[in-house]
């Protein structure tokens, strides 16, 4: 399943790339994939931007504002109720079964 | 009070837990030998899991665990200290000696407490430091769950404690075929799915969240649907009441129930668009059931409006859902509520004006 189209944040330095492809073996999406010596983003509207690729980069060749896409996390964000975006009410910090 | 610096070199697991069986002499002390085989009692605190009960209290202890007869060359496989991440694991390797190293999430996931960064790379190192993993194997290498991987950074966790990391596959169940194969997993083994059972399965989570405030919500709907209509107030109560609790158990069932479950099959690929299809349906059944039922007494307005609100909170709740969801990201989640908040709040006070407005309307 695909969500939104044209939204994703994921960016890929092909000039820092040196193709180790350790983003290939984290990326739960199939969002890259070997191109020759290098890495691709082949499915950019797969990535969910959990951030797994660009944490695992030593080459610091990905970008991504990674976070969890749930809209209880946003929400409580919106009203204030949490500083960091995780789900759930203020007393636990997760409860939704996102977290 | 010993320091906390002190508290982690002496920190062991509890042999109290009720999944350990023995104990296992080693180079750094004692560790907890475990089942693999998972019990009644394990089961059952699965379905509570699953029911929404008692979700925050189910961990283990953090710490280094042996299961089987695990040697100096033995695979170690790192896991969080959730009780359900944990069971899965240890229940797909009977028969198998390998030692886990479960990392203190808070009792959260794998996936879950990587994003938060508790299943993180500073609580790695530290744990391997504290369990004195050094001392019990030989080799220099960490089977860490693909799900970590957006908490733990593999060039920094070599750096720092000079274990190598690994990737295993993003299912437990599959870590037999992948240990078996040298530590290689097959495409299919690195994708996240997200099928009927898998979705099925969050239903009691998404539903015991909903029932926590909605039982309270549907009684005062259920008195307040009444007042204000010409005629025996109690009569009108049952009616009118009765009407507006099925809307909101058919706007409940659409958002939290049929979104999830024909969630590819829905239109749309904003959830909010899912679930406003699902929650329109079920409205409209509901709607026809009771003009059909009770055509003389049935208010078009009345019907009319909860035909509004009960789409726009089936949308709210399916747009939750996301959350459970594993192919949503944060800027899409961000641009869709953007979009569909003010939708189904705008949606939601028309219905609501249209729901009071329809008794002095005759």
């Amino acid at each position: 399943m695909i969500y939104l189209r044209n939204v994703v944040s994921l960016e890929l330095d092909r000039d820092k790339c040196t193709g180790c492809g350790v983003c290939l073996k984290v990326c739960p999406q199939g969002v890259l994939a070997r191109c020759g010596d290098f890495v691709q983003i082949v499915n950019q509207d797969a990535c969910i931007e959990c951030g797994a690729c660009a944490m695992n980069c030593e080459f610091d060749a990905i970008r991504v504002r990674s976070g969890v896409g749930c809209a209880a996390a946003v929400l409580n964000v919106m009203l204030g109720r949490t500083s960091t975006p995780c789900c759930g009410s203020s007393d636990d910090s997760c409860t939704t079964s996102c977290c | 009070m010993p320091s906390e610096d002190s508290i982690r070199e002496t920190q062991s697991p509890s042999f109290d837990q009720c999944f350990v069986i023995d104990s296992l002499e080693t180079l750094a002390g004692s560790v907890p030998v475990i089942d693999s085989r998972i019990t009644r009692i394990d089961n059952l605190g699965k379905i509570k899991i699953r029911l929404g009960l008692n979700r925050m209290g189910y961990m283990i202890d953090p710490g280094l665990y042996a299961l089987g007869r695990p040697d100096s060359h033995s695979p170690v496989l790192l896991s969080a200290n959730y009780k359900l991440s944990f069971d899965n694991l240890r229940s797909v390797l009977p028969g198998r000696s390998v030692w886990l190293l479960v990392l203190d999430t808070k009792g959260i996931n794998v996936w879950c407490a990587a994003g938060k960064g508790t299943f993180g790379t500073t609580e790695l190192v530290a744990r391997v430091a504290s369990s004195r993993l050094a001392d019990i194997v030989d080799h220099r290498t960490l089977i860490v769950p693909q799900l970590g991987a957006p908490g733990v950074a593999a060039h920094q966790v070599q750096r720092q404690s000079g274990f190598r990391v690994i990737y295993g596959p993003v299912e437990a169940k599959d870590l037999p075929a992948f240990i078996d194969s040298g530590n290689r997993a097959t495409p299919e083994m690195r994708r996240k799915t997200f099928t009927l059972k898998e979705r099925a399965v969050l239903i009691g989570v998404e539903l015991s969240i909903v029932v926590k405030y909605g039982i309270m919500v549907g009684l005062v709907m259920f008195f307040l649907a009444g007042l204000g209509w010409a005629g025996n107030l109690w009569s009108n109560v049952v009616f009118h009441g009765t009407l507006a609790v099925s809307a909101f158990v058919a706007a409940i069932m659409a958002g939290a129930v049929l979104t999830p479950l024909l969630l590819p099959w829905l239109p749309g690929r904003a959830f909010s668009v899912k679930g406003l299809t699902a929650g329109l349906c079920l409205a409209a059944l509901h709607g026809a059931i009771w003009l059909s039922a009770a055509a003389a007494r049935t208010n078009h307005l009345e019907i009319g409006g909860w035909m509004l609100l009960g789409p726009a909170f089936a949308s709210f709740l399916a747009m939750n859902f996301t959350g459970a969801s594993t192919f949503t990201s944060l800027s899409g989640v961000k641009k869709e509520m953007h979009f569909a908040l003010p939708l189904e709040i705008g949606g939601a006070l028309i219905g609501l004006t249209m729901i009071i407005v329809a008794r002095f309307v005759t």
